[in-house]
């Protein structure tokens, strides 16, 4: 857990580990979750769904022996615009004639009673007509289709050299946030207030506008409250629940309606992250060095587009892994199914591409008789390669640095000769890139705005839409500020997000808050030093707040095609290598990750105890994808939908993991940050996988691995 | 999130065993609970159809206790995980009992949940019911009508079916002692190292010309497989208990596991009981 | 029913559905909003309270069998120094300063079930893996949480 940076002395807040400033009320109980509001006389509201994947509904029936009368009841012909906005409005937040998967909402009923209300859901009964539905990839429709081209492709396949090909696949995964998805609607006037448990107020403040056709912005009010966990599940899915709760609200007189899901229902409808299968096919030489590849990664997009075409963009943009590949010919291919809507997981892609890729090299140094750790040093990126995108890469990587201390750290030439199918244990190891920031023009669409504002009692408050998720957005703010301010972090304080009163810094996502916006709050604290001229807060805002806004300005040579899907994909790489340790029990085939490593870079490291927070909490939820999270699916929708049957690992099953930090500052990301949040989970299923096939020989192309795989 | 309606649930807490008989007499479909570690899970879900309900903790000063009689173990209707875990003559004889209950759920169900709650769910996936089996435990059964004891083996009749009566609660377990110098195996095969259901559960105990194996997970009920109990102590090597036990057990493909996986499993757990209790190992 | 408690140390009696699990009448009778659902199943362990010195998972507990019954809740750890500040206790401090709380959600139940493990060590034989085993965290992978509670522990050592 040792920091090797470059010592900075002059810095008084940043890299240091700053106590979480929202953690002493987490820890005791003070912190206000959505459902721990208490609003006098809410409605508890409840969705009712299809059942079926496909067809249509003929009939909804309410039958007797419940007060009919008394319930608010809401459907899609209440609502002026049946759609919920995002990157297009093709998902309607009812069924709207055509059932597309078995999660959809039909109607939605409300009562003061909440014991009434689940059970009249129960009682309602829907007649269908039903159609055969379409499951699994490669089937029915594109949603989204993406190409990149790279090279000689032809002549790196025409002469001669070594050609492997290899298939892989991933499974979907459930968030799993502790905290289920929840909102709480009541109208004022011709507006609405919405308090809810999400990861983007601006996202949902769209989708609600939109769906009630609202002309003015301050006709929604979103407030952003604790969250508990996101993980990208609250990306995306919180506003369809926020326009459920809203409808049953206005239906209701515009009286409090609280829409809390319980676990069974959350895990049943929400997104998750898409299943994914890759087909590699890689030249290279007899000794290893890379000359083309080419890459086919499909992902399961389900019934609406969602995000899905940029989790195409993202997992298709990571497939080559950090290596010079002279010649690519890349094609993702997103699938309609009928299936729920596959959203943003962590990662977004690049844990399934750079799963199949990482796996692959090791098959293919297996091939070629060679250590696998020597085939990827030989053909590493570094400062000046092209990637397939034509992107210059600016830094040095440092990836055989990285390597290097992963292998030492964990030992792992003096375990490796003991190990294998004689002992049941494993060692595997996986090398990874993650692009902070939205992909290509992305940050410049989103045009994210901070401000910083001194005020009268003394405090300089941070405004923006970048949501506390349990990441440490708050802490490493007020560091970043107080830092670039040159002032006690103690007068530092955080708005909590609400649309309208906070500027729309973007969403929380895509590895961005720290780097990206923090880089912003850098700015802007900067800018309002300068403003405040020494004078103390309070004397400066006596007569006024002395606000300081900051703008995203792409950086330069920041050029992105989309057209073409070339130019600079991402601003900054975040590199990392991680090491698993794994037993395989000769009895009953149970895989265990004794232990992990990871060595990273990601820029300037904050607050070092939230960052190896991030990256240990990823790790494990890698490790977990790999291993025992299985999104058992039937007609595309999943049917373990309770934490005893879709299994994460608890206290006894968490492997020892150990990080350690390598600093490359990011010129344009805060005090040099480059994005953490994601890329802990693009190493751990490769690294397990490899380490399980170095533990039994069995040749490992899908996650998760499961013990009847291994006994097969 | 508790989706059910409170009220379809009318409840019934008697204060005394004979209070609890009368009403389980008296009072149709009335479901009692001990820990509530099961049937709450049912009711927060909304799975639980509407009925009344005997609340059984005020019984705790006369079903609460483990005790000794004449040379059996008397483990109460109410008595926890927690407490089998922790009961000194439980730890020194019955150790298939305590590693049971360190693998049923984790502390926080330890602490509610019960050993006749276990047996009385009918859960093919129980950790405890396999121990019991091996340890060739009663079950006494109690209702206005009086008493009767069944051997838990004779306990189901089929998938969650049992032979107890609709005015009857199970009192106590009563579980003869070991033989002297026996030998003991128990194992579960669950979807994690912790807070997991099984995907198969087998105890073993294995005595100088006896052997009880019980399974779990693998059939509609807790079963024994008596041929390859009867081939072991017919002296079989452990290719031929193995080849035995196939032909005894027919296991599901369900959400946790297969058929195929459980087989094989079972078949190395058996092989891993006959090293382990090996006369001479 | 009316049901009879001693919550954090103070009497509350409360009129209840005997059904309800404890989990909402500490939400929602006593304000007590402290301890969390997560999956009302009894299996992430967000509703952990200790009750008559025990730990448990306050779904599953009709709250009719709580009646009499003592009750700590993570609200009633910390205490108040004589200036007004917050003393936390040991166990919270050293989740703040190890990392061990994130998002936060699973805190509440973990921290209770950390702080029964200093009470009772020996109810846990195979240490801090088995005692927090009935606690789901999705944030941290547990390492904080046990770097944390070896803090605690050590904290909580005479010297």
């Amino acid at each position: 857990m040792t920091i090797s940076a470059d010592s900075e002395t002059k810095l008084r807040y940043v890299g240091r580990s700053v106590t979480r400033r929202e953690g002493a009320d987490k820890l005791t109980g003070r912190s206000r979750y959505v459902d721990d509001m208490h609003v006098p006389g809410a409605l508890t509201g409840r969705t009712i769904r299809t059942s079926i994947p496909a067809g249509r509904v003929r009939n909804v029936r309410f039958p007797d022996g419940f007060p009919w009368d008394e319930f608010i009841v809401a459907g899609p012909d209440d609502l002026p615009a049946n759609e919920v906005a995002l990157i297009t409005a093709d998902q309607p937040a009812f069924v709207d004639g055509i059932v597309r998967h078995a999660q959809e909402a039909v109607l939605l009923i409300a009562h003061e009673d909440a014991g009434l209300v689940h059970e009249a859901a129960r009682a309602i009964e829907i007649e269908y007509e039903r159609d055969a539905g379409v499951f699994g990839m490669e089937q029915g429709h594109v949603l989204k289709q993406l190409a990149i081209r790279h090279g000689d492709f032809e002549g790196a396949f025409a002469n001669g050299d070594v050609i492997f090909e290899g298939e892989y696949r991933t499974g979907a995964q459930e968030h799993v946030y502790i905290e289920t998805n929840g909102f709480i609607a009541w109208w004022e006037g011709d507006g609405v207030v919405l308090h809810g448990s999400h990861q983007c107020p601006y996202y949902v403040h769209k989708a609600v506008k939109h769906a009630f056709a609202l002309d003015r912005d301050d006709q929604v009010r979103v407030t952003q409250e604790t969250t508990g966990g996101g993980f990208g599940g609250k990306e995306e899915f919180p506003s369809l629940l926020a326009i459920h709760s809203a409808l049953l609200s206005r239906k209701a007189g515009g009286r409090p309606v609280r829409l809390i899901y319980d676990r069974a229902e959350d895990m049943a409808c929400s997104t998750k992250r898409h299943p994914s299968l890759t087909r590699i096919r890689t030249a290279c030489t007899p000794e290893g060095v890379f000359k083309g590849v080419e890459i086919d990664f499909h992902i399961d997009g389900g019934a609406y587009v969602t995000l899905s075409p940029v989790v195409l963009s993202r997992g298709l943009l990571h497939s080559g892994g950090p290596y010079l590949w002279p010649a690519a010919r890349m094609d993702g291919y997103c699938w309609f199914t009928n299936s729920p809507p596959y959203g943003a997981f962590r990662g977004f892609g690049a844990p399934q591409s750079e799963f199949a890729i990482e796996r692959h090299l090791d098959r293919l140094a297996a091939k070629l008789g060679i250590c696998p750790i020597e085939l990827r040093k030989r053909n590493f990126l570094r400062k000046g390669d092209m990637l397939p995108t034509s992107q210059i890469v600016g830094e040095e990587p440092e990836l055989e640095r990285i390597v290097e201390r992963a292998l030492e750290l964990s030992d792992y030439r003096a375990k490796q000769s003991g190990y294998g199918e004689g002992n049941g244990r494993g060692l595997g190891l996986s090398v990874f890139y993650h692009g902070t920031g939205f992909t290509g023009s992305g940050e410049v669409y989103l045009d994210s705005v901070v401000a910083l504002e001194a005020q009268a009692d003394g405090f300089v408050e941070i405004q923006v839409s970048s949501t506390e998720i349990g990441q440490g957005t708050e802490t490493v703010f007020a560091q970043i500020a107080a830092e670039g301010l040159g002032i006690d972090i103690e007068s530092i304080r955080f708005r909590k997000p609400e649309t309208g009163a906070v500027p729309d810094s973007g969403p929380t996502v895509a590895s961005r808050t720290c780097s990206i916006v923090g880089g912003l709050v850098e700015r802007a604290a900067r800018q309002l030093r300068e403003q405040l001229a020494g004078r103390d807060i309070a004397t400066a805002s006596a007569t006024g707040p002395v606000r300081a806004e900051a703008r995203y300005q792409a950086p330069p040579g920041l050029v992105w095609n989309d057209d073409t899907y070339q130019g600079c994909a991402y601003g900054a790489y975040s590199w990392g290598c991680n090491v698993a340790e794994v037993s395989i029990d000769p009895v009953t085939a149970e895989l265990r990750v004794e232990s992990m490593w990871g060595i990273y870079d990601i820029g300037r490291v904050i607050n070092p105890v939230l960052a190896i927070g991030q990256v240990e909490g990823g790790m494990a939820q890698g490790i977990g994808w790999a291993t025992c999270e299985d999104v058992v699916l039937k007609e595309g929708a999943m049917q373990n939908t309770r934490v005893t049957n879709y299994i994460i690992p608890t206290s006894a099953d968490a492997a020892e993991l150990f990080v350690e930090f390598v600093e490359h500052h990011n010129p344009c990301g805060a005090f040099g940050a480059k994005g953490v949040g994601e890329i802990p989970l693009d190493g751990p299923p490769a690294a397990v996988a490899n380490a399980v096939t170095f533990a039994t020989g069995k040749d490992i192309a899908a996650i998760p691995i499961r013990p009847e795989d291994l006994l097969a | 999130m508790i989706v059910s309606n409170a009220v379809r649930y009318p409840t019934y807490v008697p204060a005394t065993v004979a209070e609890a008989l009368e009403q389980k007499a008296g009072v149709a479909n009335l479901l009692p609970i001990a820990g509530g570690t099961e049937v709450m899970v049912m009711f927060n879900e909304g799975l639980l159809a509407p009925c009344p309900v005997q609340s059984l903790h005020r019984l705790a000063p006369e079903w609460g206790g483990i005790r000794e009689a004449e040379g059996s173990l008397v483990i109460g209707a109410l008595a926890t995980y927690t407490d089998v875990r922790h009961h000194p003559v439980v730890r020194e004889r019955y150790p298939l009992l305590v590693e049971a209950a360190r693998v049923t759920g984790a502390l926080q169900i330890q602490n509610r949940g019960t050993l006749v709650g276990n047996i009385v769910n009918g859960s093919p996936a129980a950790d405890t019911v396999p121990a019991l089996f091996a340890y060739g435990a009663q079950v006494r059964l109690l209702s206005t009508r009086g008493e009767r004891t069944v051997a838990v083996t004779d306990f189901y009749t089929g998938y969650r079916k049992t032979v107890l009566r609709a005015d009857e609660l199970i009192s106590e377990i009563v579980i003869p002692p070991p033989a002297d110098g026996a030998r003991h195996y128990y194992r579960k095969v669950g979807t994690r190292a912790a807070q997991a259901i099984s995907k198969v559960v087998v105890a073993g105990v294995r005595g100088r010309d006896s052997v009880r194996l019980a399974w779990g997970s693998v059939g509609p009920t807790t079963l024994r497989t008596p041929k390859t109990e009867a081939a072991i102590a017919s002296g079989a090597d452990a290719d031929e208990a193995v080849a035995t036990l196939a032909t005894e057990m027919s296991p599901l493909d369900d959400i946790r596991s297969t058929r195929d996986y459980r087989l094989a499993v079972s078949q190395n757990l058996l092989r891993e009981f006959l090293k382990r209790t090996s006369p001479g190992g | 029913m009316t049901i009879r408690m001693t919550i954090n140390g103070r009497d509350c009696t409360t009129d209840a559905n005997p059904m309800t699990p404890l989990l909402d009448v500490l939400r929602e009778s006593c304000r007590l909003t402290g301890t969390k659902y997560g999956c009302g199943e009894g299996e992430c362990g967000a509703c952990t309270v200790i009750m008559n010195d025990e730990l448990v998972m306050s779904c599953l507990v009709p709250v009719m069998q709580a009646e009499v019954a003592t009750i700590e809740t993570v609200e009633g750890l910390a205490r108040m120094a004589d200036d007004g500040a917050e003393i936390l206790h040991p166990v919270q401090q050293a989740f703040l300063e190890c990392g061990g709380a994130q998002c936060g959600i699973c805190t509440p139940g973990m921290v209770m079930a950390g702080v029964h493990h200093l009470r009772h060590p020996e109810l846990a034989p195979d240490g801090l893996a088995e005692a927090l085993e009935g606690n789901l965290c999705r944030c941290t992978g547990y390492s904080a949480i046990f770097r944390a509670m070896e803090r605690a522990a050590e904290a909580g050592r005479p010297a």
